[in-house]
């Protein structure tokens, strides 16, 4: 039997790297033995891509992109199809819970400076995923064409009608029509289940390649392949991926699952953060709802947008506003160039890094809240005081990261 | 590090409970329960009596009343005046160029109207109708001013009429019933809660299997995770 | 080195159980979650809605007619034969590959020679067992293309499959069983109910 196996594994390996693949990324791939709570995001990550694509295969099994019937099949996969709630509860659970576990991720990035050398590639193919899930959260919030779905959409592909010049020709491409209509609706679609996914999927694949070529960073920002064993020129403070982590992610992929159940089975709506109440009304071209918001994960951005109210520099508010939103995502990209601190990680860093991540998390949360309330003269103030915070937290970064004080680096991974 | 674990899951957590009602007046408590056959089984039959003249449901089909305990033939019998078949969707006889003319407005499918609107608001609305000359319909709410729709409950509810007051520098508007109908308050609050019950069933007939399934799938994890953290401690401590 | 061996050995053990257990745990993991993904993909409540028993009133069908009715997207016949069409049933049993409808392709109350509830009246899917093409009613008696043998019956013009009067095979020709005669009943003495036994079961 044993030796069956073997000669088929022998067999595999003369036409295809089986062996040495799972060599290379798992059982011989070494990552750092300090992993903390805050390195589960990016298997989770994974996981829930899977759940996304896996779901969302099933629902286009029954969706129809289509105006007039959209809204329709969405509430047919909710009563006709078997089990078609649980499906449905599952994708748009895990839209959400994406984005939960994506700002997870990078928030961890920033805190253990993950971006820094030799690391900034993978940070920037991260940035890209990070677009296009973006993309796909707002391609995909338009699919069952209620309320939201239709008024969101109409907001942000506004949006681009700000831009100078080719604003207007770029918002007819982008709608196939003088309105959000049926033909924008199967466009939507289209990029929603083939372009972005497929993008996606190879964007994935390379950022695993990447970080398997430079290897993980750790909680200290030690970079373990400096310190080698003389003769097995294995990181002395690595372990293999797999056992040793591939065991620990299955803890952490269910503790996850835990949350997402008792969302999905319990709280589908989570009060209305995640399925938004007027999304129950179908799209009305004629009457937009008393208040509009976005998702809540674009929320901290769409207080940016609505933050600016004066003209400056011959640029009026509009494009200002869409000017800085585009910048509040962009500017995460600059980071690996922005950091001059000498350590990577926030354990070595000085109190002024501390106190100023810290205010970029509270605006963050900040923003996020104020994106979904009804804008007053106050909220504007607020919202425009933490945009300064959260653009000060990266702008003044080459200064405060110099002048900082920090503690040395040890040369091992600490427990 | 651990303080700002916690301090991030706080935040994480908090927006939950703080903003969720619409502004304007404060609504009261819908008691939905959608276990409870009787009120469900109630409150479809004065759905089909009131409310399916002129609104649909029309993504439910009729036989998915077994989930409140009616057969085909059983739910046909309290639903249906007219023939029609146990697989068919409860659709309204109405003509809907004509219910425009009539109402100004179409009036809505009410399939997920517990879902946008919410139980409690419909809990209000259905009893806060009150007699306004000025409108149209003749009637107007208190939680939804110039509603298109008439008070469909007249005889049951009787006629209230709208009461301002100010308190304290501030107008305070309440409803008095001035010419009782067939039923008492309680029983007219009693009728409206089986009905909106019904409504918050109809918004997602699949919720009570949901909740049902979803206790075993948090056991099973369970017991999963208490697996998954055995065997993580098993091979760990091969690392020193 | 005694000791150290069995304490490994115990810890192989320990770990063999814990990955077993985990594996196991798992693979009951995928099975739940495949089913409910399986079960979405069977026919919706809107497919069994339309797919719902069909009432068809056979007042008007003259001796020797055949109408057609559509249950769950596929055609079904019903045909009236006269006492000519019964009599051929007899006739051309020699000829068939299952005269006494032993394989199951009708609900036992249609296992006879009529292959039907009443015997003049004739209700099947009108659709080939080879392919699923649709027969030809042919009661022409000896038409130049089926032959001087041919008493009328059903012929396929796909693969050139023939059957009698009650759907059932000619031997040595591509289609292997009889028609398939649905689950049907006679809510009144004219009124067919197709696709259940009763009204209830529906």
């Amino acid at each position: 039997m044993s030796n069956g196996l073997n000669s088929l594994k022998e067999w595999i390996d003369k036409r295809f790297p089986m062996t040495s693949n799972w060599e290379a990324h798992l059982s011989k791939y070494y990552a750092p033995k300090n992993f903390n709570f805050w390195y589960y995001f990016g298997s989770l990550a994974l996981l829930v891509l899977v759940n996304q694509i896996l779901t969302g295969i099933f629902l286009t099994m029954h969706y129809k992109p289509d105006a007039e019937l959209a809204f329709r099949s969405v509430e047919y996969i909710m009563r006709d199809v078997d089990y078609g709630w649980l499906i449905r509860y599952m994708h748009s659970t895990g839209a959400s819970m994406f984005f939960v576990v994506v700002y997870l991720h990078m928030f961890r990035g920033m805190m253990y400076g993950s971006y820094r050398k030799p690391r900034e590639l993978l940070w920037l193919i991260g940035m890209a995923i990070f677009f296009v899930l973006m993309s796909l959260a707002f391609t995909g919030y338009i699919l069952p064409w209620g309320q939201m779905s239709y008024w969101g959409a109409q907001v942000i592909v506004s949006m681009f009608g700000a831009i100078p010049l080719v604003g207007d020709q770029l918002t007819l491409l982008l709608l196939g029509d003088f309105n959000l209509s049926d033909a924008t609706l199967n466009r939507f679609f289209a990029y929603h289940v083939v372009t972005l996914p497929l993008l996606m999927l190879v964007l994935v694949f390379v950022h695993i390649l990447a970080l398997h070529e430079v290897g993980s960073n750790n909680p200290d920002g030690v970079e373990i392949k400096e310190n080698k064993n003389p003769e097995s020129k294995i990181p002395v403070d690595g372990i293999p991926f797999h056992p040793y982590y591939s065991v620990k992610d299955i803890v952490g992929v269910i503790g996850f699952l835990i949350v997402f159940c008792t969302i999905v089975f319990f709280a589908p709506e989570f009060g209305g953060y995640f399925l938004e109440h007027n999304n129950f009304i179908p799209a009305n071209t004629l009457q937009t709802p008393d208040h509009i918001a976005p998702v809540w994960y674009f929320t901290p951005y769409y207080s940016m947008l609505r933050a600016v109210t004066v003209n400056f520099l011959w640029v009026d508010a509009k494009l200002w506003g869409v000017i800085l939103m585009a910048a509040a995502v962009v500017i995460f990209a600059f980071l690996p160039w922005l950091d001059k601190s000498p350590v990577k990680s926030v354990r070595y860093k000085g109190p002024i890094f501390k106190f100023a991540l810290t205010m970029f998390v509270i605006s963050f949360f900040v923003l996020g809240w104020l994106g979904m309330e009804a804008p007053t003269p106050l909220y504007t103030l607020l919202a425009q005081i933490f945009t300064v915070i959260y653009f000060a937290f990266f702008l003044l970064m080459p200064w405060y990261s110099k002048i900082d004080k920090t503690k040395p680096e040890p040369k091992r991974v600490t427990k | 590090m651990k303080k700002l674990r916690t301090f991030l899951f706080v935040l994480c957590m908090a927006p939950l409970s703080v903003f969720s009602a619409p502004p304007g007046m404060p609504l009261d408590k819908a008691p939905v329960d959608t276990t409870n056959n009787a009120s469900l089984q109630r409150g479809a039959e004065s759905f089909a009596n009131y409310c399916l003249t002129c609104h649909a449901a029309s993504y439910m089909r009729y036989n998915r009343h077994r989930d409140i305990g009616l057969n085909e033939a059983e739910a046909l019998d309290l639903l249906v005046k007219t023939g029609q078949k146990a697989g068919d969707l409860m659709l309204t006889a109405m003509d809907e160029k004509e219910a425009e003319e009539w109402f100004g407005v179409l009036p809505p499918d009410l399939s997920v109207i517990a879902r946008s609107r919410g139980a409690d608001w419909l809990y209000t609305y259905l009893r806060a109708f009150y007699r306004d000359d000025t409108t149209v319909p003749g009637w107007n709410n208190l939680v939804f001013d110039r509603a298109a729709m008439p008070h469909v409950f007249y005889e049951l509810q009787g006629e209230q009429k709208l009461v301002v007051e100010t308190v304290g520098g501030e107008e305070v508007e309440s409803l008095e019933l001035v010419k009782p109908g067939t039923m008492t308050v309680s029983e007219y609050d009693q009728y409206v809660a089986d009905l909106v019950n019904y409504l918050v069933y109809i918004g997602e007939p699949a919720a009570n299997d949901r909740k049902r399934i979803g206790i075993y799938v948090l056991l099973f994890l369970f017991g999963f995770l208490a697996l998954s953290i055995a065997l993580k401690r098993e091979y760990w401590r091969d690392i020193h | 080195m005694a000791d150290s061996f069995s304490i490994e050995d115990e810890m192989n053990s320990r770990r063999r159980f814990l990955v077993a257990a985990t594996s196991v745990a798992g693979g009951i993991a995928g099975v739940a979650v495949a089913t409910p993904f399986m079960l979405s993909m069977m026919p919706s409540e809107r497919a069994k809605a339309a797919g719902a028993p069909v009432e068809v009133d056979i007042d008007n069908l003259e001796p020797g007619m055949l109408i057609m009715v559509e249950w769950r997207g596929r055609v079904v016949w019903i045909l009236n034969r006269t006492p000519e069409m019964l009599a051929t049933l007899e006739t051309l049993e020699p000829e068939l590959a299952d005269p006494n409808s032993e394989k199951d392709q009708q609900p036992d109350y249609a296992q006879n020679r009529t292959r039907s509830i009443k015997p003049e009246i004739l209700v099947a899917v009108g659709l080939c067992t080879h392919l699923g093409c649709s027969p030809v009613f042919r009661k022409d008696i000896a038409p130049e293309d089926l032959g001087p043998d041919w008493l009328g019956g059903f012929f396929c013009p796909c693969h050139g499959s023939k059957f009698d009067l009650a759907g059932r095979v000619y031997s040595n020709l591509p289609a292997p069983t009889n028609m398939v005669v649905p689950p049907h009943t006679y809510l009144t003495d004219t009124r067919l109910l197709i696709g259940a036994e009763s009204k209830e079961s529906a």
